[in-house]
């Protein structure tokens, strides 16, 4: 049913990403589709990378790791920008189409008042991409 | 780690999509800090904060010090304040004019030098704005609001007083005029007045940020250290630059950048309200003072969250496009072949007196070298670290010569231009048409009594308004992102909300000072940081040709 599942990553916050990564591996799995992990990094240093080439590494590394678990194709698609706090969703948006992807699968939180002015990122991709979005929000709890 | 096996295992994991292009060599340095380690991170207040602990208490907690003693003790403070300022003007002038001249000849020196080869951010790397964005951008920040006030007011102030000739009293000259005057020669006075306004809108303060600028995106984006600007110190402190030495260093930048800005944003209010009363009759009170403040920092917080590129790139673009018509303008409609000869003859007029102007040492217009030309250096340095790391930030791709004629050069240029044709109409009006009304007014509506005199004054001067608040807007943006990245100790990537709560900040002190008192006498604080940041830029001098010998150049 899917050819490519997206999957946007932040390498920061690896630990909060989990829920979102168990089920990439099951869908990855069932419909035996490539997985594409994306991040998003500042062209200035990070704290995960100091140059865009670095962070492309260890989201390559990361991919490699994850394809272990699901045993499917991976890629890594690193994309970076002087503002990539401001600049996320229209480069995520961006990036479905240039990777080709059909299936997005992201984290994103519970509902909260806050989103009226910072709409989260996987709402705000969900309404502009024609790719189904698939979004996971952590387990209650 | 050595750079070869570096560089091999960058080719090794080359991308085969996603980054624009292959970066290239680069020397980065081989550091275990890293960015954020010092952070508190949370998103347990309903929304994320990633802050660098230190800096960004104590600078929270001496700004809310010097606001709260500044409105409890105005009367005491202020004079204490502005007495610091002078001092370090009268008495260190020969220090801010020499470090001037350091700084332009190190710019002019690494255009032409091999140097220059450099590109920020690798050999490979690509720009992230175009021209006229990135054009856009190093105007707006750099001094797009100065030329709207002073485009006008300065060259007639040093025309009048150049034209009032020499006074000594007790062997001391009492006269505010540059240099030797030009007593009743109004053709010499007026290449004297628009000489020196040149000298302080032209390649000296251009240089002053581009030190900065230039030393912040060689550390930050070919070195691989923070965005902020303790890295600068890299070279000589080694790694004890995370420790208390870039503590202070930064806190000092978050400082002169708040205060410069908060206090810029409440006199601006006062004078851009003394303009709408002037020109619309809108009545001069402090609720349309603070309606504007509310109004230029929720216009800036809107440009925030919409990020550099949808923000702050597109209204300075827009600006750019304001300013180039009302100055295409003042050029057709105003004197315009005195306009457009006049800007050769101006530039004659700074090459001719350039190297009096900013001779550091034995002036006799103690006045001029010490009240506008030392007060202008430590003006513009308290600036550096603001419109420096700004125009750091947006800088990356350029070769370092492209970057320095970029921001040494072309703005220099603009500056003439725009001085030749505010001034210099201006000066024609006083001259040619007798009519004395720029010279009679207050400084902030000199530019509109100037307007008031060509043809279709309300939409010009109209014009002149929204370019003098979206210049605010710019300002209060990007100087957020500044505080803000710094204060995240140098993280770009820190969660929106923190640019959104020192755009509050800023309007809070603005308004807080403006209702009670003492903007002039923080501004006057805040110009002070000009002394300990002229240090900062010399070891900035430094660590620039440092870091750029170690830089691939081919």
């Amino acid at each position: 049913m899917y050819s490519k599942i997206m999957v946007p990553v932040d390498l920061a916050h690896l630990k909060v990403l989990e829920p979102s990564l168990q089920a990439v591996t099951d869908l990855a799995r069932h419909y035996q589709t490539e997985v594409c992990y994306v991040g998003v990094t500042s062209s200035a240093p990070s704290s995960v990378a100091r140059t865009p080439q670095e962070y492309q590494q260890k989201l390559e590394a990361f991919a490699q790791q994850q394809a272990t678990a699901h045993g499917q194709p991976v890629s890594a698609h690193t994309i970076s920008s002087s503002d990539p706090v401001a600049d996320l969703d229209d480069l995520l948006i961006k990036a479905i189409d240039d990777v080709g992807a059909d299936l997005v699968v992201m984290l994103t939180h519970p509902p909260k008042h806050l989103d009226v002015i910072m709409p989260s990122h996987g709402g705000k991709i969900a309404t502009h991409t024609d790719a189904s979005v698939f979004l996971i929000r952590p387990p209650r709890s | 780690m050595d750079n070869d096996s570096r560089d091999e295992r960058a080719k090794e994991a080359e991308p085969s999509e996603g980054v624009p292009a292959p970066e290239g060599p680069a020397n980065l340095i081989d550091t275990d800090y890293v960015i954020g380690q010092d952070n508190l991170a949370t998103d347990k207040l309903g929304f994320s904060i990633d802050l660098h602990g230190k800096v960004f208490t104590i600078s929270a907690l001496v700004t809310v010090f010097f606001v709260v003693l500044t409105l409890a003790l105005q009367d005491q403070v202020e004079p204490l304040f502005t007495a610091v300022r002078d001092w370090l003007t009268a008495n260190l002038d020969w220090f801010f004019l020499l470090a001037g001249n350091v700084f332009v000849l190190l710019c002019l020196a690494l255009i032409v030098s091999p140097l220059g080869k450099v590109r920020i951010g690798g050999m490979h790397a690509k720009p992230d704005f175009s021209y006229s964005g990135w054009f856009a951008m190093l105007f707006a920040a750099g001094m797009g609001i100065g030329l709207m006030f002073y485009g006008v007011s300065e060259p007639m102030s040093h025309f009048g007083a150049a034209m009032g000739g020499t006074t000594v009293e007790d062997g001391v000259r009492t006269d505010w005029a540059p240099l030797g005057a030009a007593a009743d020669d109004p053709a010499a006075a007026a290449r004297l007045g628009m000489a020196a306004t040149i000298y302080h809108w032209g390649l000296h303060p251009w240089a002053i940020y581009a030190v900065v600028a230039l030393a912040l995106a060689i550390f930050s984006y070919n070195k691989g250290l923070p965005l902020t600007m303790r890295s600068i110190f890299y070279p000589l402190l080694g790694e004890r630059v995370w420790g208390w030495p870039g503590h202070i260093v930064d806190i000092l930048a978050v400082f002169a950048t708040l205060f410069g800005l908060a206090t810029s944003l409440g006199l601006g209010a006062s004078q851009a309200s003394a303009g709408l009363s002037f020109l619309f009759g809108v009545p001069e009170t402090d609720a349309t003072m603070v309606l504007l403040i509310l109004g230029i920092t929720a216009v800036a917080i809107v440009s925030i969250l919409a990020g550099v590129d949808k923000g702050v790139r597109r209204l300075s673009e827009i600006n750019m496009g304001l300013a180039i018509l009302l100055l295409l303008f003042v050029i057709l409609v105003g004197p315009t072949l005195m306009i457009l000869t006049g800007f050769f003859k101006n530039l004659g007029a700074y090459a001719v007196h350039l190297l009096a102007l900013s001779n550091p040492f034995g002036r006799e217009d103690a006045n001029f070298s010490q009240g506008w030309t030392a007060f202008y250096w430590a003006w513009w340095i308290s600036w550096s670290p603001f419109v420096g790391m700004f125009i750091a930030r947006v800088s990356r791709g350029r070769s370092v010569r492209e970057f320095l004629i970029a921001v040494l050069l072309v703005p220099s240029l603009v500056s003439v231009l725009w001085m030749t044709a505010f001034g210099g109409t201006a000066i024609d009006q006083l001259v040619g048409d007798g009519f004395e009304g720029v010279r009679d007014a207050t400084l902030e509506l000199q530019l509109f009594v100037m307007l008031g005199e060509l043809p279709l004054t309300a939409i010009t001067s109209f014009v002149g308004i929204v370019l003098v608040v979206v210049f605010f807007i710019t300002s209060s943006d990007s100087g957020s992102l500044v505080i803000d990245t710094i204060t995240a100790g140098g993280k770009v990537d820190a969660p929106k909300p923190q640019r959104v709560f020192w755009a509050i900040i800023e309007g809070v002190i603005a308004i807080a000072l403006l209702l009670g008192g003492g903007l002039a006498a923080l501004q006057a604080m805040a110009v002070s940081t000009g002394l300990p940041f002229t240090l900062v830029l010399l070891v900035g001098c430094y660590a620039i040709v440092k870091g750029l010998m170690s830089e691939p150049r081919t």
